[in-house]
């Protein structure tokens, strides 16, 4: 199995990972906050810095790499899973990192992100949804919300938009996660456990992009009534969430329901199961306006990493053959003149 | 006269005549089995000592309806006493397994040509399927040839009577009674054949048999039918000393590229996407991870580039592979590794365009689509193999250059080249050219962007170096920090730098030779896959006294130095290519040369006889 070494070099902190590049994004962009999280977490990893590389395709999200002081490429539209594919299958022992966001990810590189997921390379790929084209200044993109009126719909948007998670799943990613831009300590968490799982990590954070869409995750992130619309996720426990911790999940038929805790015991409600692909469906689906919006790690299984079985193939190939190169230019029938 | 001595069924009865050289085509449905016919011939025929040539013609569908004009696959076979470099222009001898391979490929065959049909197939129902109105056995439409009928199928079902076979798998046995037939007729060693088949059929001993049977009773027809009075045998050629085999361009571009990054101690790394004609190389880099080989099947062409500059970013050679759909689906990536100056080798094989176009047959027009397809300044290195084994050559030579000046580099086959083969001289690994991959470890003084002042090359600086933390990317960079920067100085500094660079690479292009004369009437300038039938066509004209020359560019850019000077030598320039004239443009563009452009866009080869009399015509009354 290919994992990435743990180093016994010095300590590294935070400004190990910050490069000399003055960060460009808008002021009060809650892009700031996920790379100062992400520059956090890095010097816990046991990853030497070198062994980082942070692969991003286009738009705001993408110029993340600029800003770690690690190996980075800053690639194509949409582009990124791909890009990422060569450079682990090339080199397993890197730590690779995908920074796109909702237009890179599920629009223009919607084939290569179901095919990363599929293969379950062992990548973290941070999704920042905003639910709009930035970059371009203000068009819908693919999470946008129907009705949505932007500059490119000015009658509002007529396209049902992607589920980043549903997608995800249906692509058979082994590792599914929410967190936002604000919550500090819960989107180090997630990219910790990202990190830990040996697999696709596919890890969606809620960004608010202040100058086209700002306010869109308002009710998970008001201080008054985040509370109310965020079910924090742990596994084994049950889906308990409101400010007074007094409603729950649970399920009547084939169906979840919101429930008050006073009028129903606790043993009906659900028990999150991260294992479970069935209650990933439902918890990935859910969201207002009749269901809170689940935060944290829904769903991580464990399946075949596509690196790992390219390693065993090739390790039984040299085991069956010396890679003898004259051997290779001679084979077959050949004859000899003179 | 010699009796033939070769083949345990040969019996040595008949007269042997001697010919010079002979070209075969074997022609059938495509489920008849024509390809393996032909290349068991081919292999049957190197070994004899012959030079060869050949030229495989086979349908887009993989079974298109039987008995159809549309399904006809053909394979033709040039096998000489002397030097051969191209197919042959025309067959001498055609064997035809049905009406409609006889229809698609008469034209072709030379008058009084010998032709070898299968009886049994010219039936009612076939001969409808081939638009014939009367059966052309009998009507006595092919009194210019030399008509050889055979009850192929009856005598194929004849020798296989008692093996508890059903009537589809014994006919299925008919072409290699047709090979053994003509085995026979040219006087060719049967052993490799059999052996091959036992090979082949190494699971399934039934039919094991019944091919081997079924080809020695082909053999053995010859012997004794009245039909074939006698045989031929084409001598040995006089061909340098050396071991060689038969090889395909799509092989010899693959091992060319894993000798080259062994030499390099780099790890080949191919991004693809299935896509006719350049599968095979996939196909069979797939089967060779023992020699630091990572196949990556990738989801469309887009991620097939992509994940291979990936991996030239992480420190293995990237490949991609591809026909010209995919070139047009990959430039945005290419423009990329233009402007992150990483390695990378991009292999055009190319076939009919625009779009679809014809998947099987080839054509040389993707040229200006890969010096200039792509958007912004990006230039690249473009190189071109001549022939299947020069695709060894040249796939080392792009691997060489992308890695010493850290650039992408275009490799333009054809299907021809890709499918055609010829003999290959087996190289020994130490000849091949040194050509280190040195990685970048000193972080002291460290940019990505600071040059080679020799090749202008930045330094490859692969993730895992401690101290070397760098980002690439797509937007403009400063150099050569690397910083992303829009100052207008530094882009334009940036654009005239990599441009210069590539023009740098022309100090590693050897100076244009020409074939012939050093001045005279008329050079032909060609590239890629034309090679052989320039080459042919001029010692032609030469040989008639015509001072005539030929120069074959194998780089396209940058072009050898001193080209200009070369064209300018010959009253006139001549630019045979199966486009609508790409070279020719370039040609008159950069050295203003008054070249006239020689087109043809029909999937298929120039022949030697048609450029002979372009430059006949070109030439008038001049002598």
């Amino acid at each position: 199995m290919a994992t990435v070494e743990t180093s016994a070099a010095p300590r590294l902190t935070r400004r190990d990972f910050e490069s000399d590049q003055e960060v460009r994004w808008c002021p009060g962009c809650g892009d700031y906050a996920i790379l100062a999280q992400v520059q956090r977490v890095l010097p816990d990893l046991g990853v030497p810095r070198e062994k980082f590389v942070f692969v991003s395709g286009i738009g705001c999200s993408s110029r993340f790499p600029y800003y770690v002081d690690t190996y980075g490429f800053h690639t194509l539209h949409g582009r990124a899973p791909a890009i990422a594919s060569g450079i682990k299958l090339t080199r397993p022992d890197l730590s690779v990192w995908i920074v796109t966001g909702d237009g890179d990810a599920l629009s223009i590189g919607g084939n290569h992100l179901i095919h990363i997921l599929r293969r379950n390379l062992d990548v973290n790929i941070l999704l920042f949804n905003n639910q709009i084209y930035g970059l371009t200044k203000g068009q819908y993109s693919p999470t946008s919300e129907p009705g949505k009126v932007t500059k490119s719909t000015p009658d509002g948007s007529i396209d049902n938009p992607f589920k980043p998670l549903v997608l995800a799943l249906g692509a058979e990613a082994t590792f599914l996660a929410r967190t936002i831009d604000v919550e500090a300590r819960h989107l180090q968490d997630v990219v910790r456990r990202a990190h830990a799982h040996h697999g696709a990590s596919f890890v969606e954070v809620l960004q608010n992009c202040n100058i086209f869409n700002d306010g869109a995750f308002d009710s998970l992130t008001d201080r008054e009534i985040k509370a109310d619309n965020q079910l924090i996720l742990e596994a084994g426990q049950p889906m308990i969430f409101g400010r007074e911790r007094s409603k729950g999940i649970r399920m009547n038929g084939m169906r979840p329901e919101v429930v008050n805790l006073e009028g129903a015991p606790a043993a009906e409600l659900l028990v999150h199961d991260p294992s479970n692909p069935v209650l990933a469906y439902l918890l990935a689906q859910m969201g207002p306006p009749n269901f809170p919006t689940p935060l944290g790690v829904l769903f991580e299984v464990t399946r075949p990493v596509y690196e790992d079985g390219l390693a065993r193939q090739v390790s039984a190939a040299q085991a069956r053959s010396d890679a003898d190169l004259a051997a290779l230019l001679g084979a077959g029938e050949s004859w000899t003149v003179g | 006269m010699s009796e033939g001595s070769s083949g345990a069924t040969s019996i040595g009865a008949k007269p042997v005549e001697t010919l010079d050289a002979v070209v075969i085509r074997f022609a059938g449905d495509s489920g008849d089995g024509m390809q393996l016919t032909g290349s068991e011939f081919t292999l049957s025929s190197v070994i004899a000592g012959n030079d060869i040539g050949t030229l495989p013609d086979f349908p887009a569908e993989i079974r298109a309806p039987t008995g159809t004009l549309a399904g006809v696959s053909g394979y033709q076979l040039n096998f000489s006493s002397r030097e051969v470099l191209t197919p042959g222009d025309a067959p001498e001898v055609l064997v035809a397994m049905n009406p409609a391979a006889l229809k698609a490929n008469l034209e072709d065959l030379v008058t009084g040509g010998a032709l070898i049909v299968d009886i049994e197939a010219f039936n009612e129902q076939n001969l409808k399927k081939a638009g014939y109105p009367a059966n052309p056995l009998t009507d006595g439409s092919l009194s210019g040839y030399r008509l050889l009928p055979v009850d192929i199928s009856r005598l194929t079902t004849l020798a296989l009577a008692d093996l508890d076979l059903s009537n589809k798998q014994v006919l299925r046995c008919k072409n290699f009674f047709t090979l053994g037939l003509v085995c026979w007729l040219f006087d060719r060693p049967v052993d490799p054949v059999l052996r091959h088949i036992d090979e082949r059929f190494a699971k399934n001993l039934r039919l094991q048999d019944a091919n081997r049977r079924a080809f020695n009773a082909g053999h053995a027809f010859g012997e004794t039918s009245e039909l074939f009075h006698q045989r031929y045998r084409v001598p040995p050629a006089a061909i340098a000393p050396g071991t060689y085999r038969n090889i395909t361009g799509n092989s010899a571009l693959c091992l060319g590229l894993v000798a080259a990054t062994r030499r390099a101690g780099l790890k080949l790394f191919l991004g693809s996407y299935p896509i006719t004609p350049a599968s095979d190389i996939l196909h069979e880099l797939a089967g060779l991870k023992a020699f630091d080989v990572v196949t990556f099947q990738a989801e469309d062409e887009i991620a097939g580039i992509g994940a291979a500059l990936g991996a030239s970013f992480a420190g293995a050679l990237g490949v991609s592979t591809t026909s010209g759909p995919g070139i047009d689906l990959k430039s945005e990536t290419i423009g990329l590794a233009v402007k992150t100056e990483l390695p990378l080798v991009i292999c055009d094989i190319q076939r009919g365009g625009p779009s679809t176009g014809l998947p099987t047959k080839t054509e040389q027009s993707d040229l200006l689509a890969v010096l200039y397809g792509r958007h912004g300044e990006a230039p690249v290195v473009v190189l071109a193999p001549s022939s299947p084994a020069d695709c060894f050559d040249m796939a080392v030579e792009a691997v060489r250059l992308a890695i010493k000046y850290m650039t992408p580099v275009f490799l333009l086959s054809d299907g021809y080249l890709a499918n055609g083969s010829e003999p290959w001289r087996i190289p020994v690994p130490q000849d091949l050219p040194d050509m280190p991959a040195r990685f970048r470890v000193d972080p002291e003084g460290f940019f990505p962007y600071l040059r080679d002042p020799q090749t202008l090359a930045r330094p490859w600086a692969i993730p895992g170096t401690p101290g070397l933390e760098h980002r690439l990317g797509g937007i403009e960079s400063e150099q050569p920090t690397g910083n992303i920067s829009y100052a207008p100085l530094n882009h334009e500094q940036m654009v005239r730098t990599r441009a210069r660079k590539i023009a740098l690479v022309a100090q590693d292009v050897p100076a244009p030779v020409v074939h012939g004369p050093e001045r005279g009437e008329c050079l032909i300038v060609g590239w890629g896959s034309t090679f052989g039938a320039i080459r042919a066509a001029t010692e032609a004209l030469s040989a008639r006294g015509r001072r005539v020359a030929h120069l074959h560019l194998r780089h396209l850019n940058p072009l050898p130095t001193g080209l200009g000077d070369v064209l300018r030598r010959y009253e006139r320039v001549l630019v045979p290519e199966m486009n609508m004239g790409q070279l020719v443009k370039l040609l008159r563009a950069e050295f203003l040369v008054d070249a006239v452009a020689y087109t043809k866009i029909q999937g298929r080869p120039f022949k030697v006889s048609e450029i002979e009399a372009r430059v006949e015509t070109l030439l008038g009354g001049n002598r």
